[in-house]
């Protein structure tokens, strides 16, 4: 496949806790472990999961926000984690970030301009400041805020206006990679659709690709091209929006969609209700992370680590039981209520 | 571009002046209002010394040694017969000189050392905060005695000492201010647009860290003007015949049952500059950063 943009392989990041002046060692954080995916052209990728499951941290890894423990990101033909500072400082042009916070990440002292222009100063886009000034009134026109806020504060602004702020800084340098870091999910719920429909007219226009991280399952259906789902550390299941919704092979997965509400109040669904807690990502169970609260574990998956396999449609699932239950819409309730039963029967758990 | 126009919300709050903060500072304290006055004042007689002093502060005299207040002489005269009164006058500019240099050139130090040490942490860090751990574990008095002791007195020599006694208590505020204020978003979103790190230091963190040490610059004023006096009074600060409140309490204590005014005067002096410039920092901390305020 050449219209790859971006793909990681087997990213992975410990965050050690600080060693004391004696060399005590605290417990290591596994937050991301071995991921791999690629990133096409044109194409919206969502990464899902709970929170603490290391998606945000996936995201920064990739645009070496955060430094990688190991593994390897290939953009251009370069693996990105392998140049130096100011080499990366560089490829920055091309790889963008909308940060989940509109109020902190707008720095409180600058105006809408000063935050706006900056990466055009950086890459010395506008030699003088009156072209960065038109630069940025364009963008502030193309994220649908009035070039006349240019001289503000941050503060002056909403929630949703500080967001387009962020977009329109991220869009600046016309980046061919953004990741966005649950852009929407501080928003209010009648701004979020606004907000994620600019980003989606904005992708139209210019053609960037885009990594979308959310917690949010109707909103990454409405933005996505395709959906990885992550739990602690580890991409559990990606696919084709369409196959992930309708068929979810993982047991996480179906779980996570039975919990999206429906408008429909007289359309039956079953809920699958996990039981227990997400384990702390300092003490991640061996073998399959998930079997602790895995509604149809087994042996095996207490032992061996499920690899990331493509079921041969193009969505690849991390269970060792993947083959064995694929589900149709409609089987999804009943086999997930059947399963349930059965685990209950024979004390599996 | 009405296409992408999903109608935003034309919400500006309005505009807050430049000079609010300096109202704030005064709004509702007249300790603080007359603080500032006799800031003011003293700042006054130091820039016009050579204009108001009625005599020489140097010129010596055998006939009137050791005199009491007078018409002539409104502050007596010390052992060498000089005018006490213009000597506290010219004094004033010592104090006035170490208050306001000693803290700008210790916040200069200091912040730099504490931005460095907070920002790049590893070892740079390890070794100034430790540096400064030791400095700290001295009281300010007995670190400048130390050091005056070993560099013995003179302008530039107490310029360093007072310095150096302030530069440990910015170098931690700065650490830690920039530790946190490292944590921020915008300084994230900084680096991922490409910022360079210098730009991203003078830029980002700088004026997000800049309130409490201009808290701590105006706080330190006070104490260097006290610890200028207290050298002076110990003799290793200004040394004579240079005028210093220290040192004019300190020849008045030669004749304190003559004449107790050098003493009640300086003494005086330095009460009220002290006590102003603490007033005065502790209403510019409760505006500027009104977190630290217990």
């Amino acid at each position: 496949m050449n219209d790859v943009l971006i793909s990681a392989r087997n990213l992975g990041k410990t965050f050690s806790s600080a060693s004391g002046l004696l060399g005590r060692k605290g417990r290591d954080v596994r937050a991301v472990d071995g991921v791999s995916f690629d990133v096409h052209r044109r194409e919206t990728v969502a990464l899902v999961g709970e929170s603490g499951c290391g998606k945000s941290t996936l995201g920064r890894l990739l645009l070496r926000l955060i430094e990688a423990s190991e593994g390897e990101v290939h953009y251009m033909g370069k693996d990105l984690l392998k140049l130096s500072r100011e080499q990366m400082r560089a490829m920055r042009k091309d790889l963008q970030f909308v940060f989940q916070d509109p109020y902190g990440s707008l720095s409180p002292r600058r105006t809408i301009f000063e935050i706006i222009s900056e990466p055009l100063e950086v890459f010395s886009v506008g030699k003088t400041r009156s072209q960065r000034r038109e630069r940025v009134a364009q963008l502030l026109d193309q994220v649908g805020l009035s070039p006349s806020f240019m001289d503000r504060q941050p503060r002056q602004f909403s929630g949703g206006q500080r967001q387009r702020i962020g977009i329109a800084r991220a869009i600046a340098l016309d980046p061919t990679f953004i990741v966005a870091d649950e852009p929407v999910s501080s928003l209010d719920v009648s701004v979020q659709a606004q907000i994620v429909n600019l980003m989606q007219d904005l992708q139209e226009d210019k053609g960037f690709s885009f990594l979308f991280i959310a917690h949010d399952l109707s909103v990454v259906r409405h933005i996505a091209d395709r959906v990885a789902v992550m739990y602690l550390g580890r991409i559990v299941e990606i696919g084709p929006k369409a196959m992930v919704y309708d068929t979810p092979h993982h047991p996480y997965t179906q779980a996570l969609l039975s919990a999206v509400p429906e408008p429909d109040p007289d359309a039956k669904k079953t809920q699958i209700i996990l039981e227990g807690d997400v384990p702390s990502p300092a003490n991640v169970p061996p073998g399959c992370s998930f079997h602790t609260r895995c509604p149809i574990v087994q042996a095996v998956c207490r032992r061996d680590r499920p690899p990331l396999l493509d079921t041969g449609k193009g969505q690849m699932v991390a269970c060792h039981f993947a083959e064995a239950h694929p589900l149709t819409k409609g089987e999804h309730a009943d086999l997930a209520k059947t399963r349930l039963q059965a685990v209950g029967s024979t004390g599996a758990l | 571009m009405t296409a992408l126009d999903h109608g935003a919300q034309q919400v500006v709050a309005p505009e807050p002046g430049k000079f609010e903060i300096v109202g704030k500072i005064f709004a509702g304290r007249p300790a603080t209002v007359v603080a500032a006055f006799v800031i003011f004042a003293f700042i006054l007689i130091a820039i016009l010394a050579p204009v108001i002093a009625p005599y020489d502060a140097l010129a010596q005299s055998f006939l009137r040694i050791n005199h009491g207040p007078s018409w002539q002489h409104w502050l007596g005269t010390d052992q060498f017969g000089r005018d006490v009164l213009s000597r506290m006058i010219y004094g004033s500019r010592n104090s006035m000189i170490f208050g306001l240099l000693a803290p700008t050139l210790a916040a200069i130090v200091g912040t730099t050392l504490g931005v460095i040490a907070g920002y790049f942490g590893g070892i740079a860090d390890r070794v100034i905060s430790r540096v400064v751990d030791m400095l700290l574990a001295f009281p300010e008095l007995l670190l400048a005695i130390l050091i005056a002791a070993a560099l013995g007195g003179g302008f530039w020599n107490i310029v360093v000492v007072l310095t150096v006694a302030f530069v440990p208590g910015f170098a931690r505020v700065a650490r830690a201010q920039t530790l946190s204020v490292k944590q921020e978003p915008y300084v994230e979103s900084a680096i991922a647009v490409g910022v360079r790190t210098p730009t991203i230091i003078f830029r980002h963190i700088v004026p997000n860290i800049a309130a409490p040490i201009v808290v701590l610059m105006t706080l330190w004023t006070a104490s260097a003007i006290r610890l200028e006096a207290s050298l002076s009074f110990l003799g290793i600060g200004t040394q004579a015949p240079n005028p210093s409140w220290g040192n004019i309490i300190r020849d008045g204590l030669n004749n304190l049952f003559g004449s107790p005014w050098p003493i009640i005067g300086a003494g005086l002096a330095i009460t009220c500059v002290v006590l102003s410039f603490n007033l005065f920092g502790d209403a510019v901390r409760d505006v500027l950063d009104p977190e630290t305020n217990q």
